[in-house]
């Protein structure tokens, strides 16, 4: 037996620590602690307030059990119908602009220069939240849903682009590899080397952008980017709580709508 | 047919791969490459197709330097050389017959590989390919559905209908069993043969290796050990190869000689059988 074995044996065996300063990895966790007490404190809650608050709040919720559709059903349907323009318009121009861009995000396919320009694409539209740029969008181009249409398919591309090319940076390099040995040109590596390692998750991260575009089609509306939101808002300031709860009904019910259908899709697509 | 003279390669890490191989590869020769991990195997079979770039030395195939063309000269220069995986690597969401087509790539407009309507000599010779190894039932099924025997044969069609010159096999067998080792390395043999093909055969099996191949070349630490016939290798040049052994089992598999000849009648059988 080793002197190296005999000095273990006996010894007790643990997990080696993350951080293995043991005062630093103490100052840590109680400084964190710390930090969470202090920051809960200084949110003050106005208690009365919140008592006055509860009658507004049960009437609201109430409202959802005589949900009325009809007193305003044309505004409704015209909403519903330009939130469903602006997500479909704006999912297909998103989702065609964010492959390209996908593509030179990714470190491993892509050159320096052209993965730098792609990056930087990404990181400006995850930067920039979707009502930041519809204010802006609505201030050069109007009320009305162009601007939310403009707003969601930038938004698309950040969320789409980035998620794609970590994909493809994470995919199988032997795959690839055997295609560029048989002397495919660049376009034909992509779409039989590349392509169908990543297919699934693009099918999957569309119809998931798809549903994103939907739910955000609603809230644009407030700041005047056309779409359900505008509905919303208008029966809000009315305090037609029966209203505002058939248009959150029928949004409730067109995402469970898509999450069904990117079920089926992607089972097939797997 | 194939020389390599000089060629060198070192690793961003400063790891020197390849210290400066020289090799010479006639017309028709099957050739193993032995040597244990790290010796720069890989490294030298992927510097010939350039999917690692050497950082010195010539490649010449027939007339042709490989090193210095351009990447549209390469490319069609690869087609040349047909190229079979360790663990395969067919594109598993692919099918069969995309896979086996995909070695057509570099003879197709991406407009026609686009939506896959190859020439119909491509296709008659697909399924001509998938025949002769026995797959021609599994044309249509995905690649991830097949067995790694069959997955095997696929990538042998797939670097086949490139109607290569040279064929570079990265470790054929490492994920097989012993016998689907032995049927995948006579089939390469028999078609290499049938062909007239050069080709070299990383292969970590020596015993696979004697059996099969007219001449082994051994490598150590990017530098060639041994280039001689099977019979050659004794247990002290497998020592100065892979370090000291107990290597009197190794080289006694070579005597089964006739076990494997009744086996192949066997093996033949049991092929058709596994589809």
């Amino acid at each position: 037996m080793s002197t190296e074995l005999d000095a273990l044996l006996g010894q007790k065996w643990r997990k080696p620590p993350l951080v293995k300063r043991a005062w630093l990895r103490w100052a840590l966790g109680i400084g964190f602690t710390a930090y969470l007490i202090a920051a809960f404190m200084t949110i003050d809650v106005n208690w009365s307030r919140v008592y006055e608050g509860l009658d507004r709040g049960a009437a609201f919720i109430l409202a959802f059990t005589s949900p009325d559709f009809v007193s305003r059903a044309s505004d409704i349907w015209d909403g519903i119908l330009e939130s469903i323009i602006m997500t479909v318009a704006a999912s297909v121009v998103g989702i065609a602009i964010s492959i390209p861009i996908g593509l030179g995000a990714a470190r491993n396919i892509a050159p320096l220069p052209v993965y730098l320009v792609c990056r930087g694409i990404v990181a400006i539209s995850r930067a920039l939240q979707e009502i930041i740029v519809a204010i802006l969008l609505v201030a050069i181009f109007g009320f009305g849903p162009l601007a939310g249409f403009l707003t969601l398919s930038f938004a698309t591309i950040g969320f789409l682009s980035k998620l794609l090319a970590e994909d493809i940076e994470s995919m199988d390099r032997v795959q690839a590899e055997a295609i560029k040995a048989s002397g495919a040109r660049w376009l034909q590596w992509i779409n039989y080397g590349v392509q169908p390692q990543v297919m699934p998750r693009l099918v999957g991260l569309s119809m998931y952008r798809i549903d994103i575009n939907f739910r955000e089609s609603a809230i644009l509306g407030l700041v005047g980017a056309g779409g359900i939101g505008a509905t919303l808002n208008t029966a809000f300031d009315r305090y037609e709580y029966d209203t505002a709860a058939a248009i959150l009904i029928i949004i409730i019910l067109i995402v469970m709508a898509l999450e069904y259908l990117s079920g089926i899709i992607r089972a097939k697509v797997q | 047919m194939l020389r390599l003279k000089k060629l060198v390669k070192t690793y961003k890490t400063g790891d020197q791969a390849l210290k400066a191989v020289d090799l010479e590869i006639p017309q028709g020769q099957v050739l193993a490459l032995i040597g244990p991990s790290g010796a720069g195997k890989s490294t030298m079979i992927r510097c010939i197709n350039r999917l690692v770039e050497p950082s010195s030395g010539e490649v010449w195939l027939e007339d042709t330097e490989l090193t210095s063309l351009s990447s549209g000269g390469l490319r069609r220069k690869r087609r040349e050389m047909g190229m079979i995986f360790q663990e395969y690597a067919l594109v598993e969401r692919l099918t069969v017959m995309e896979n086996v087509l995909s070695g057509r790539l570099g003879y197709v407009g991406f407009w026609r590989s686009f939506t896959r309507r190859y020439p119909q000599e491509s296709v008659d010779e697909a399924f001509r390919l998938l025949d002769r190894v026995g797959l021609l039932a599994m044309a249509d099924k995905r690649a991830d559905e097949l067995s790694g025997g069959q997955r095997q044969r696929v990538g042998i069609c797939r670097a086949l209908i490139q109607n290569p010159k040279l064929l570079l096999v990265d470790e054929p067998t490492a994920s097989l069993d012993p016998k689907t080792s032995r049927q995948i390395m006579r089939l390469i043999c028999e078609l290499c043969e049938e062909r007239g093909l050069a080709a070299i055969i990383n292969i970590h099996d020596v015993a696979l290796a004697k059996m099969f191949v007219q001449r082994v070349v051994g490598l150590r630490f990017g530098a060639i050990e041994f280039d001689g016939r099977p019979e050659e290798l004794t247990p002290d040049v497998l020592t100065t190869i892979y370090g000291e052994e107990d290597w009197e089992a190794t080289i006694e598999k070579v005597d089964d000689e006739d076990d494997e000849q009744s086996d192949t009648s066997l093996g033949k059988a049991a092929e058709v059988a596994a589809l």
